[in-house]
This record gives C-alpha cells, structure tokens and sequence, in this order.
C-alpha cells in the first residue's frame, strides 16, 4: 500500500516535471508569408518584427517560462505555396502559424487548418492572422482556430469615410483596388459606406488590377487624372503601392490618397515630399500617438535592423498568446485558443479585445497624415525621408465596431 | 485630348522599351536560329550588374560598363556552351538556354537575395520633363526613349553601313559562301550572340531603374519577349519595332478603357445582368483583361499571318 502510494507520487512528480520541462520549452510559431518577389519587403520586416517583439517577450519572460521562436517560410505569396508549406509545418511539429501578406492566402490557409484540426485531434494548429483584412473570414467563413489581429477591411473602411465625409472638400472619388477578395470586397464597402454618409460624392472610378504585378502604373495614374478625380481610395499595400504612388509623383497627380497601407515598406520612400498633406492612412496604430506609447520598441527596432516597426499587431499577438500560455500554464493550442476567447491585453494602442464570437480583434483606430517631422506630435520619420504620420483621428473601439454574421463552430 | 497624348506617349515609351529587350533576340533568332530562351535573364543581369557598377562608378558609367558586362558574359556562352550543343540541332540549343535562364535567376538570388535592390534613379533624371496641359512627363521617360532610338539607329548604321554589319547579313542567308570567302563564322555567331545579350542587358539598365530590379524580373517580361518577336516577324528587326510600339500602344489604352461585352450588348439592346449566364465574363472590362491582350494577339497572328508583320520566313 504505501508502496503505491510512494510509486504513484514518484509517478506524479515525474509528470509534473515532465509537464513543466514541456511547458517551459520553447515555442516555435511559423510566419508564412512571402520573403521573396515583389512584396518581400515587406514580409522581411514584418519577419524582422515578429522576431523582436519575441526577443522582448523572452527577455522580460511575459509568457511565465515558454521562449517564442519565429520560422520563416516564403510562400511567394501563393495560397497554393502556403498550403505545401503548412504541410511542412505540420511534420515539422510545429502547432502555431502566423500570416498576414493576401487575403487570398488566409483563406486557403484557415480552410486547411480547420480541416487538418478536425482529423487530428491532439495535433491542432492555431492561427494567427496578423494583416489579412478581407471581412469574410471573421464573418461567412470564420474559423474557430483563426484569429485577426488587424481590423477587417469594413473596420477601417467605416472609420476612413466617416472621416473622409466631414471633408466638404471631396466631390469625386475614385476606387482603385487589387483584384482579390480583399480588393473587391474593400471597393464595396466603400461604395457602401460612402452612399450612406455622403451621397453627394460621385465614385468616377471603380478600378481592379492584378495583385504584385503591374510594375508600369503609368497608363492607370492618366486614367485617374483623366476622370477628375480629387480624392482617389486604395486598399494596394506594398509595391502596388510604392509604384502607384511613384507613378502618380511622376505625372503630378494632385489628388489626395486614402490609403489602408501607406506607411509600409517602400511606400515612404516613394512618397518622399510629393506626398506632404497629400496622404493619409487609417490603421490600428500610428508611431507618433499621444503619447508615443511603444517608442521603445520603434528605438529598439530601428537600431538592430535599420528599418521601421510598423506592424504593431505583433506585439498583440505575441502580448496575447504569452498571457495565453501563462493563464492556461500550457503551449498546447487547444487550451490557448480557449484563453484567447474574449481575452484582452494591454497593447500599444490601448486595452484591446479578441472578440469571442468571431475573432476579431477590437481596437482603436488611427488616422494618420503625411508631413514633416517636427519634433513635438511628429516625432518619429519612415525610410529616412524625414516624413512622418500625424495623427489626424483617433476613433475610440467602439466606432469601429461592426456587427459579424460569423456562427462559430467550436470544437465539442 | 490631354489623356490621349499622355497615354500615347506612355504606350510609345512603354513600346520603345520592349523593342530594346527584343531586338537582341530578334538578331540572335535570324542569325543563329537559336530561340533564346535565356533572353529575359540576360535583361535582368544587366539591371543588375548596373546596379552594383553603379555604386562604385555613378549610373551614367554604368549605363555603359553594365551592357558591356553582359554582352561579354553572352559570348562566353556562345563560345563554351551554345557552340558546342549547337552540333546536336536545335532542341538541344533551346534546352540548353531554357536551363540557362533558371541558373542566371538562382545565382541571381544567391548573390543580390531574393528581394528587390534599391536602384535609385540619379537626381539628374528625377523630375519632370516637360508638362503637357496638366499631367507631367517624367525625364527617365524621355531618357528611355532617347536610349531605344540611338540603339535601334546604332544597329541599323552597323548592320548596313559598316563591313562587319555586310559579313553578318551575308552569313545570315548564305554562312558556308561567307565562310569559304575566309570569314570565321562561328566568330561572327559569337559576337551577334554577345552583342544580342548586350542589348538585352542595356533594356535591363534602363528598365531596373524605371522599374524594379528584383529576381522574378525575368520571368515577369519573359513571354512579352516572344510575343514581340512572333508578331513582328521572326528574325526582322523593323518588324520587332513595329510590334513593341503596337504592344505598348495597344496596352497602355486597354487600360484606360472600361468597355465590357456587356456594355455593347447593352448598346444593341441588350441587358446583362447579375442572372444572365456567363455574367463574370460579359461584365469584364478591357482594363481588367490588358496583360492578356499582347497573347490575344500572338494567337492571332499565328493564325492568320505565321510570318508576322515583317517576317520573310514562311517556316
């Protein structure tokens, strides 16, 4: 009898132990995302900013003993490639993807992670999407193992024409949108948007090009100019936007740009001064806030990869899946996922939410402009270019709420 | 009236620009037979051997050095590679380049990486040109298009005006009569072979710097390539400058126009809506099907005219 008992408690400790060496491991989370071609740039720094917001968060051991990992993939961008390399990332035993570069391949992806976790119990991904923004997949095709840390395309394009209404200066719009899913989807709700706040405003063109790889934009920028457009609003993120704004900087184009993107890799310098006053963006986060919340990160950032930090939802995400880790005292995805349900954290733009009925990240928004730096409210420049953002609006969450029609299938 | 000129001028720019990255392999297919498909990568090194000269030299130097490097690259190929699978017929040869072109890109990303390199456009080609009405012409524009017209006049002085241009059209049509008059022959293949790649490579200077100069470069300009040759005639260098302007032209307007095949039903009478059948394909518009058109139009010529616009060669 007392035997057993010394038997059963050895047994118990060493599960214990064993438990804990597992729960102090490190945790390796796979970034697919492209990190060649036209949009590597941007999967490089966003690679480069994953990376230390998990130094930070190892340092400072936010997570109660696991160590985060990022491993980069290049998926060029292709859903096709994503899913070859998710099977990889399966094999590799690897339980946790991050991705955020094409709507096109968060949805392929969050397909195949739902269908791989339901036929292997006790071997499920969790999925962090950290930029795609097409409304549909917290809504018809929301997924109980994603979750967005971005606002969606409807989020941002609800607090952009709100702001954008109040100007009594805008007559004529033009929509100019990658023809994708996110695209297409963005190009409605701003047709939508705009014909409830403003109606007044004449959409004098609704244009869809290919994704990553027009690199002339010359031909549509004449097209803009030609249909007296003075405000034109894209959803186009890396070089479909640098090149877009270059072209237009060319032509001397003077309408204003709207934009969802334009403080990513390229486009600043594509900017340069042609862009002052001109341009604006609406995002979760802007480096010159109120407050300069998160100057550390951008120092530390700029000083070991001579680049700006601007993807500030890895910050929520790695803050999110540490509190995660540390209240559930395991890495195992099924328990995390639970943990994240309606879990908040305190980020850099403020307490955030992850909404439990669809996943979807509730957060402020920013609008921002570009102009000089100044030193007081703009502070911080992208690229060198001795621009920055000025915050223009901050819209506290609950404005950029939107309802969601997702009906979440959660795992019995 | 201000968007016709301005889109006129982008599609001759845009044409001028093709024509300089196809006349290379307009040259190498007359004289040699040989269907490079390598071309395109050529292109691509010399967008970045300038890139790297560039930052040593300055980039006017380097519009030079770049080219040259290329076209020096292009016959030792001839000379090691090309010369001696050239025995064995053709499909080998096309082989051999197809190979060729995924070995230039791989070294291509082993040695510069795999995203895009910063090739700045020099401060004294930054800016506008001149202003048509409202819309700005931008300098490196006009810059390309200088570069395309002295190229494409320098080749047509050499070829027909100097002793060397007679021996390489003679060894075009008659190579064994040239050969036994006491001219190397194979020499002659290398310098073409050489000098088509410069060409390319002088495309790439100038196309990297407008543009972007990253890996996939190649491959995006690659089949635009053919098409030029094809429709303007295979092996004919005033039909490869017809087809390019024509391509150029025709793209930069496709995407300015938003005609559908539902809109001109629409004029006829009829209406298509979201129910008709087949409704994604009547709503599309010629803006959004612009990067196929240049295909439309090589499937056509094919059909209708083999020989191309120019061409002599029924074969």
């Amino acid at each position: 009898m007392k035997g057993k008992f010394i038997r059963a408690s050895a047994l118990g400790a060493t599960a214990a132990l064993v438990s804990f060496g597992a729960f102090a491991q490190t945790v390796k989370l796979a970034l697919i995302d492209p990190q060649s071609g036209l949009m590597a740039p941007v999967g490089i720094n966003q690679l480069n900013s994953w990376r230390y917001v998990a130094d930070v968060a190892n340092q400072k051991n936010w997570a109660g003993g696991p160590k985060f990992e990022i491993v980069g993939f290049d998926n060029k961008l292709s859903p096709q490639e994503s899913l070859t390399i998710l099977k990889q990332v399966i094999d590799q035993g690897i339980r946790y993807v991050l991705q955020g570069n094409g709507s096109s391949v968060a949805v392929a992806l969050s397909d195949a992670i739902a269908k791989h976790n339901e036929r292997n119990p006790g071997k499920e991904i969790l999925y962090v999407n950290y930029a795609a923004v097409d409304p549909d997949l917290t809504n018809s095709k929301c997924s109980y193992w994603h979750f967005r840390l971005d606002a969606n395309g409807d989020m941002k394009m609800e607090a952009l024409t709100s702001y954008l209404a109040k100007d009594k200066n805008v007559k004529s719009v033009y929509l100019f949108n990658q023809n994708y899913s996110f695209g297409i989807a963005l190009a409605k709700a701003a047709k939508e948007y705009l014909g409830r706040k403003r109606p007044d405003i004449k959409i004098v063109g609704d244009e869809l090009h290919p994704l990553a790889q027009i690199k002339d934009f010359a031909p549509y920028v004449s097209k803009i100019k030609a249909s007296g457009a003075d405000t034109v609003i894209t959803g186009n993120w890396g070089s479909d936007l640098a090149l877009l704004i270059k072209a237009s900087k060319d032509a001397g184009l003077t309408a204003n740009f709207y934009t969802l993107y334009a403080a990513t890799t390229g486009v600043p310098t594509a900017m340069g001064a042609a862009g002052e006053e001109r341009v604006k963006y609406v995002g979760y986060w802007n480096a010159n806030n109120e407050k300069f919340v998160g100057s550390d990160v951008i120092e530390g950032y700029n000083k070991k990869y001579k680049d700006d930090y601007y993807t500030m939802a890895t910050y929520t995400g790695i803050a999110m899946l540490a509190k995660a880790f540390k209240e559930t005292k395991s890495t195992d995805p099924v328990k995390v996922a639970a943990a994240l349900e309606g879990m908040k954290v305190q980020s850099l733009n403020g307490e955030v939410e992850m909404r439990k009925s669809d996943h979807q990240l509730q957060q402020p928004l920013y609008i921002a402009k570009w102009v000089k730096v100044n030193g007081k409210d703009v502070k911080y420049d992208q690229e060198n270019t001795g621009y920055g953002w000025k915050t223009e609006a901050l819209l506290p969450t609950y404005l950029a709420t939107q309802p969601t029609s997702c009906q979440m299938q959660r795992p019995k | 009236m201000e968007f016709f000129l301005i889109s006129l001028l982008n599609g001759v720019s845009y044409g001028l620009l093709l024509f300089m990255l196809s006349s290379g392999l307009t040259l190498i297919f007359s004289m040699m037979g040989v269907l490079n498909f390598a071309h395109a990568s050529f292109y691509m090194l010399g967008a970045y051997f300038a890139y790297s000269v560039g930052l040593k030299v300055g980039f006017f130097p380097a519009l030079i050095l770049g080219p040259v490097l290329v076209g020096l690259l292009g016959a030792f190929v001839e000379r090691f590679g090309l010369r001696s699978v050239h025995r064995y017929g053709h499909v080998p040869e096309l082989l051999f380049t197809f190979g060729l072109a995924y070995l230039i890109e791989e070294s291509v990303k082993v040695v510069w990486g795999l995203a895009a390199v910063p090739y700045r456009v020099p401060a004294i080609l930054d800016g506008p040109l001149f202003t048509l009405y409202s819309t700005s012409f931008p300098k490196l524009r006009g810059f390309m298009m200088l570069v395309a017209v002295v190229m494409l006049l320098s080749v047509y002085l050499l070829l027909t005006r100097t002793r060397i241009g007679l021996v390489i059209q003679a060894a075009l049509t008659h190579p064994q009569t040239v050969e036994s008059l006491g001219h190397n022959v194979p020499r002659v293949f290398m310098l073409v072979f050489g000098g088509g790649c410069a060409l390319a490579g002088l495309a790439g200077v100038i196309g990297g710097v407008a543009f972007v100069t990253e890996p996939s470069m190649a491959a995006s300009v690659g089949p635009i390539v053919f098409v030029v040759a094809v429709v303007g005639g295979m092996g004919s260098l005033a039909g490869a400058f017809l087809a390019s302007l024509l391509i150029g032209v025709i793209q930069t307007f496709a995407v300015a126009v938003d005609w559908s095949l539902a809109g001109m039903l629409g004029t006829l009478g009829i209406t298509v809506t979201e129910q008709t059948p087949l409704y994604s394909l009547w709503k599309l518009q010629l803006a959004q099907v612009a990067p196929v058109l240049p295909y439309l139009l090589l499937v056509l010529m094919l059909i209708f005219r083999p020989k191309g616009l120019l061409g002599t060669r029924a074969d």
